[in-house]
């Protein structure tokens, strides 16, 4: 592990800012205040975090319906989220996004997508630009184990291995796509084995642990940034929550639920923290205090924030 | 002016724009060294290399998903999907994907792209390979829409497209590319948005668009034999259309035939008739009429085609019927 103090504590700091981020969310989802469909990213938020921190500015992602905490991770103010959230003016997205949509492109993100699976050829195409333009950048498709049934992770995988272009296939496995378990969608136990059949690495590594992913994914931009084409990433993890918001996920076995909880990712990286004696205890609850105090400033902003004029509507469509 | 053939004026444009801008590359299948199903990209390889020509595997959904990712990133893509059949393949990339994104990323992103695909009848290739979907498209927000039908519009058409700041679906027909006509030389556009009458008359307006519109000329030269003076008018582009051009060419003829060759139900030309029943009713002097395939799939038999594809002799019967 190359990973010195402050990295280690930023990591900690955006794992527990997205925490803080979806567990409000909960709240004001089920209290009315946030409309529309909200895809929760509650105990994968090792995945995100180790990913993103190897990236730089300059690097592209394309993220998911289930895209908060790769906002976040990638440098998104949590400010300008929440006001999206809510469909105000000041939201990243202008409002017209909301939780589905939202994604800062100026931080390199392609959007965060509603349709599962159509990341990858974005992110794709974004690589393409990386090697054409030879600026040393990478893309990072995020997607999912039902994404990974898709024809778009075919196409993408293959093309791009055969073109060599310099992306990372980030696969975050959390058992579940909507209500269908991974053993009763795909025949395969780690999706990682599917990168043989591109001629590419494949390597599955334990989500929850955002120093394994940090490795694994630094590994794998490592090599896309030398030209030397994709790597296929699985992170193993859990959805804590259903599908969406309102969704009681009654398809899962209590006991499988009860096993993930016990394996979440933020006690396990403060263990790590304590060990490495790089934090306090007081310390650590002094961050997550921050992001507490953060998320409700968060909260107030977008409250203040003004709701679209309807004339908003029309704008935007076209491009000049 | 040179004259070449609404293929090699389709080539023209990309070539021209592809020496203007190096952010312009072209993607598709069998769009390097074979030069395209159809030959329309012929010696572009040759000429820009393989940087900028590239086959891709046939997946046409990442063909035009990466286009519009290299797109956001600040290239400016031309991706051909070989037949306009193809596009069910890849309908999610344009239409939640290159139509969508800017909006709902509140307008902070722009996606330049040009998707270039052939449609139309006529050539015995049956149900898969000859239909003309352009309401597919229209139906889209976000997309532009381009149907060219002389090799000049081809070429300034396809100059305009690679210049859009959106995703432009530039449908090319296949009965057109070995048509020839005179051509600008070097940096030719023709803005979108803009009809062109391409026959003027005072007794009828066609609007008509692509195949379709050389059929309707060739049909107003026998009308005139018969003492008929039909207007002809190309839209040119159907998004955005030029609303006003047709109510103008309406306003002066006070009749309205509407030709396509997609199948009638749900067809572009509903889209014009409705239009003009909203916004020109009172220059009607009679019913508006359109002309259009029936809504059955394309046959193969050529005695079936035929009777598929909506013909100068219909284009006739049909304006025969206004008088």
């Amino acid at each position: 592990m190359d990973l010195n103090k402050e990295q280690l504590l930023d990591m900690y700091k955006k794992m527990v800012t997205i925490r803080a981020f979806e567990s409000k969310a909960v709240e004001l989802f089920a209290a009315g205040q946030i409309p529309g469909f909200v895809h929760l990213y509650l105990g994968e938020e090792a995945i995100a975090t180790g990913v993103c921190a190897s990236l730089e500015k300059k690097d592209y992602i394309a993220s998911t319906h289930r895209g908060h905490g790769h906002l976040i991770a990638k440098g998104g103010d949590i400010k300008i989220m929440m006001a999206e959230l809510f469909g105000r003016t000041t939201g990243y997205c202008k409002g017209k996004g909301g939780s589905m949509h939202i994604a800062d492109v100026d931080l390199g993100i392609l959007g965060a997508n509603g349709i599962v699976g159509a990341g990858m050829p974005l992110a794709t195409g974004a690589a393409f630009t990386c090697k054409y333009k030879g600026n040393g950048a990478v893309a990072v498709a995020f997607f999912g184990d039902g994404a990974s049934d898709r024809a778009t992770f075919h196409e993408s995988l293959n093309l791009a291995s055969t073109w060599k272009l310099p992306i990372v296939f980030l696969c975050e496995n959390n058992g579940w796509a909507i209500s269908n378990s991974q053993e009763n969608h795909q025949n395969v136990t780690d999706i990682s084995d599917r990168a043989s059949g591109y001629g590419i690495p494949g390597v599955s590594v334990d989500g929850n642990d955002v120093i394994a992913v940090y490795e694994a994914a630094a590994a794998a931009i490592d090599r896309a940034r030398k030209g030397d084409g994709p790597t296929l990433v699985e992170c193993k993890s859990w959805r804590w929550r259903g599908h969406f918001e309102g969704d009681p996920g009654a398809y899962k076995d209590p006991k499988d639920q009860e096993e993930w909880l016990a394996k979440d990712p933020i006690p396990r990286l403060e263990k790590n923290l304590l060990k490495l004696k790089y934090a306090t205890q007081a310390e650590l609850d002094d961050i997550k205090a921050a992001a507490d105090a953060e998320l409700e400033a968060a909260i107030k902003f977008a409250e203040s924030s003004p709701v679209p004029d309807p004339s908003e509507l029309f704008t935007d469509v076209y491009a000049d | 002016m040179k004259q070449m053939t609404y293929a090699e004026a389709i080539r023209d444009g990309m070539r021209v724009a592809m020496q203007n801008d190096p952010n312009v590359y072209l993607q598709g299948e069998d769009v390097a060294q074979f030069g395209g199903c159809f030959g329309v990209t012929a010696g572009l390889y040759d000429e820009f290399g393989p940087k900028r020509v590239m086959n891709t595997p046939i997946s046409e959904a990442v063909i035009i998903g990466s286009a519009v990712g290299a797109a956001l990133t600040g290239l400016r893509p031309i991706a051909e999907i070989m037949f306009v059949d193809f596009m069910g393949c890849c309908m999610d990339e344009l239409f939640n994907q290159a139509a969508k994104l800017r909006y709902m990323n509140g307008g902070k992103c722009q996606v330049p792209m040009v998707l270039r695909t052939p449609c139309g009848a006529g050539q015995g290739a049956a149900a898969q390979h000859s239909q003309s979907v352009e309401s597919w498209f229209t139906h889209i927000p976000g997309v532009k829409t381009v149907m060219p039908s002389t090799p000049a519009d081809a070429k300034g058409l396809m100059m305009a497209a690679i210049k859009d700041n959106n995703p432009v679906m530039y449908i090319e027909h296949k009965q057109l590319l070995t048509v020839p006509g005179d051509v600008p030389e070097g940096e030719y556009v023709v803005p979108l948005g803009k009809a062109d009458i391409k026959r003027e008359g005072s007794d009828i307006t066609i609007v008509a668009w692509s195949w379709m519109l050389q059929k309707a000329l060739a049909a107003a030269e026998e009308l005139a034999k018969k003492g008929i003076n039909a207007e002809v008018l190309d839209p040119r582009t159907l998004i955005p259309l030029d609303k006003d051009a047709i109510l103008k060419s309406v306003a002066k003829t006070g009749k309205l035939l509407i030709v396509h060759e997609e199948v009638k139900t749900s067809g572009f030309g509903g889209e014009i008739a409705a239009m003009v029943g909203e916004e020109g009713f009172d220059y009607l002097d009679a019913p508006i009429k359109r002309l259009a395939s029936p809504d059955t799939p394309i046959p193969f038999a050529p005695v079936l085609e035929n009777a598929f594809i909506p013909s100068e002799e219909k284009i006739i019967k049909a304006v025969e019927g206004f008088f």
